[in-house]
């Protein structure tokens, strides 16, 4: 076991680091309260390779190793959560299923434009009666022999509207469950596609989500990304490598918070002390800390097991489930240790402690990373 | 085109101290970055780069083994090839010493059409070292370039004065020093991440470069410091405004009379 960081992801965190406090944090501001797509930074850090992040060189990606790629979410969620879940979303959940599941034509059409960032993806499984029961898809997919027609909604869906790229599930066959759900490349512009309700959220409010309709929509035959009746999996195994993605971002945004309470005991005065001189309020911060280094070393060795090619489905239910906890348990007592200041938008932490709520929810609930682990557990 | 920025690790000066008794730098668990102006110095080459394929960027640096990880960022920016001249023989080199080390890196770097350099280091800030190393090579300097443009064999540049600047024209192979008005340095990219990692870095010591030792380290600087220190601000300066002679003049002895000096 190695616990020190490699010269890549030194490296990787300190360009991350510059880069969020220059592009991003003099705006999160704004783009919170706007609910506005920070398209300009995002366009710079396509450039950077943060959009084709974990895939090898040779195929168009950066190159990086799963510990580094959940490092640097980590990194741009200390500053801006929002942005840790637009990599995320786009690496995870709409790369890797076209990389992993996706034939030769389909990556060579979708994949150079989107590692570099110039085209956005997304994923789209939920549906308004098909959230965590996610086999009750109502979306369908008939194949009508020189193509396939698509017919419902999904909603929630991260970059919609945003996205170019978009990995649909319908159901090609609706009596077998989730054997009967097939996995879709859909392109923005496909008639009888179109964005419906932009919703108006809680937090990551930079990070659009919205409600996406297909009315009649034909996809062509070679827009099948797998096999028929294979498209559970696709959802299942991109939302094992989303998971990593999303704790990373609930890490960052708990170490964020952290950071800048420390910041502000060091200077806040009250009964002629700064707060750094009150051990209860001390003795909290440790306790915090130490939650929130557990959880990294969670999320670390989940990745590791990951980027080995060794089994990660519970380790990353585990540490989605631990850094989504600190997130709240740390954003939440950040605000309080800030006091009035805290609930207010002029400190981060407010912003921080709306935008960590969702990790406990997306990409499975922790109720679903516990259901996960118990069927471990007792099986 | 072939193009050497020399660069520089430097302690991070936002964090440095200086002991009050001894007047040297505490360098003590600060931060060592690249400096400043040196990053600006790269941006121009990598620019040049963007615009000519085939360009091929050699960094130069002299320091300690340590020197190492600021050319690694330097290469993840997009440098193409590192040197590091290192040997305890050319430790405590004064600008002079310096130069004569890294004139003789140049000259077994053999060919090149470009050098550029940050104005100055923000540690020992005597903008010298890059002006003497143009004089040992014996090739044209321009200096403060706040602006530059090379093509067919010569580079435009504007040299930034106190209030204004000098456009001047300079053949290649020349030498030129970078501040921070030339450009914005880009970050680091993570496949350069990846590849400067494991980049076989040169390192070069006294006998490699073939230096005179008589005339590189501690022993043979001329230079000695007798003591540091933090130098006042220059405040902001005034500029009294006014048509005519009369009225500027009318103007001064207003604000002069306003801050009760006369």
């Amino acid at each position: 076991m190695d616990f020190s960081y490699s010269r890549e992801q030194q490296m990787v965190k300190k360009m991350l680091k510059e880069f969020s406090e220059v592009e991003v944090a003099p705006y999160c501001e704004d783009w919170d309260a706007n609910a506005e797509y920070p398209e300009e930074s995002m366009k710079k850090l396509g450039d950077l390779g943060l959009m084709g992040m974990p895939f090898p060189v040779e195929d168009g990606g950066a190159g990086a190793d799963y510990v580094t790629y959940v490092m640097a979410i980590e990194e741009l969620s200390k500053i801006s959560g929002a942005h840790g879940v637009i990599v995320q979303t786009h690496n995870a959940l709409a790369c890797w299923p076209i990389y992993t599941y996706g034939t030769e034509e389909q990556k060579k059409k979708y994949l150079p434009k989107m590692f570099t960032g110039e085209h956005l993806g997304a994923f789209g499984l939920t549906e308004p009666n098909a959230g965590t029961d996610a086999a009750m898809q109502q979306t369908k997919a008939e194949d009508k022999g020189d193509h396939w027609l698509l017919n419902g909604s999904k909603v929630f869906i991260s970059g919609g509207g945003i996205a170019e790229v978009y990995v649909i599930f319908a159901m090609t066959d609706k009596s077998k469950g989730t054997r009967g759900i097939s996995a879709f490349i859909v392109e923005k512009g496909t008639p009888g596609f179109s964005r419906g309700k932009k919703e108006n959220k809680m937090g990551i409010r930079a990070s659009i989500a919205a409600e996406l309709i297909f009315e009649d929509c034909k996809i062509p035959k070679e827009n099948l990304l797998g096999e028929v009746g294979k498209g559970f999996k696709v959802a299942m195994s991109s939302l094992d490598v989303g998971r990593l993605g999303i704790a990373a971002q609930a890490l960052g945004i708990a170490q964020g918070a952290f950071d800048e309470t420390v910041k502000y005991m060091k200077q806040r005065k009250q009964f002629g002390r700064t707060l750094d001189k009150f051990q209860a309020l001390t003795f909290e911060m440790s306790a915090m800390r130490t939650k929130i280094d557990g959880a990294r070393f969670l999320l670390y060795r989940a990745a590791d097991n990951r980027q080995k090619g060794l089994p990660s489905t519970i380790e990353a239910a585990e540490a989605k489930l631990a850094c989504s906890e600190a997130a709240m348990f740390v954003t939440t007592k950040a605000v309080q240790f800030h006091g009035g200041y805290g609930y207010i938008k002029d400190y981060p932490v407010e912003r921080m402690m709306r935008d960590a709520k969702i990790t406990e929810i997306y990409e499975g609930t922790s109720e679903v990373m516990k259901m996960v682990m118990a069927g471990d557990i007792f099986k | 085109m072939k193009i050497i920025v020399c660069v520089k690790q430097v302690p991070d000066t936002n964090e440095v101290k200086i002991d009050p008794v001894k007047g040297t730098l505490i360098r003590d668990g600060v931060p060592s970055i690249l400096n400043h102006d040196d990053a600006n110095a790269l941006e121009e080459a990598l620019k040049i780069k963007d615009q000519n394929p085939g360009t091929t960027i050699t960094l130069l640096t002299m320091g300690p083994p340590q020197a190492q990880e600021m050319l690694q960022e330097c290469l993840a920016m997009g440098a193409d090839d590192a040197i590091l001249l290192s040997d305890r023989a050319l430790g405590g080199s004064d600008t002079w010493a310096t130069s004569n080390a890294l004139a003789a890196g140049v000259r077994k770097i053999g060919d090149f059409d470009l050098i550029f350099a940050g104005r100055q280091a923000i540690d020992g800030d005597t903008a010298q070292v890059g002006p003497q190393l143009a004089e040992k090579l014996g090739i044209p300097q321009v200096t403060y370039v706040q602006k530059a443009e090379v093509k067919d064999g010569v580079a435009k540049v504007e040299r930034a004065l106190e209030n204004g600047y000098e456009k001047i024209s300079v053949n290649l192979p020349c030498m030129l020093t970078a501040i921070k008005e030339l450009n914005e340095p880009r970050y680091m990219s993570i496949r350069g991440i990846f590849k400067a990692a494991k980049f076989p870095i040169k390192v070069w010591n006294a006998d490699d470069i073939g230096v005179d030792k008589t005339i590189v380290g501690l022993e043979a600087s001329p230079t000695n410091v007798f003591k540091s220190f933090t130098p006042k601000p220059k405040g902001q300066g005034v500029v009294v405004a006014g048509d005519t002679a009369k009225e500027l003049a009318g103007n001064l002895v207003s604000d002069l009379k306003k801050k009760h000096i006369i």
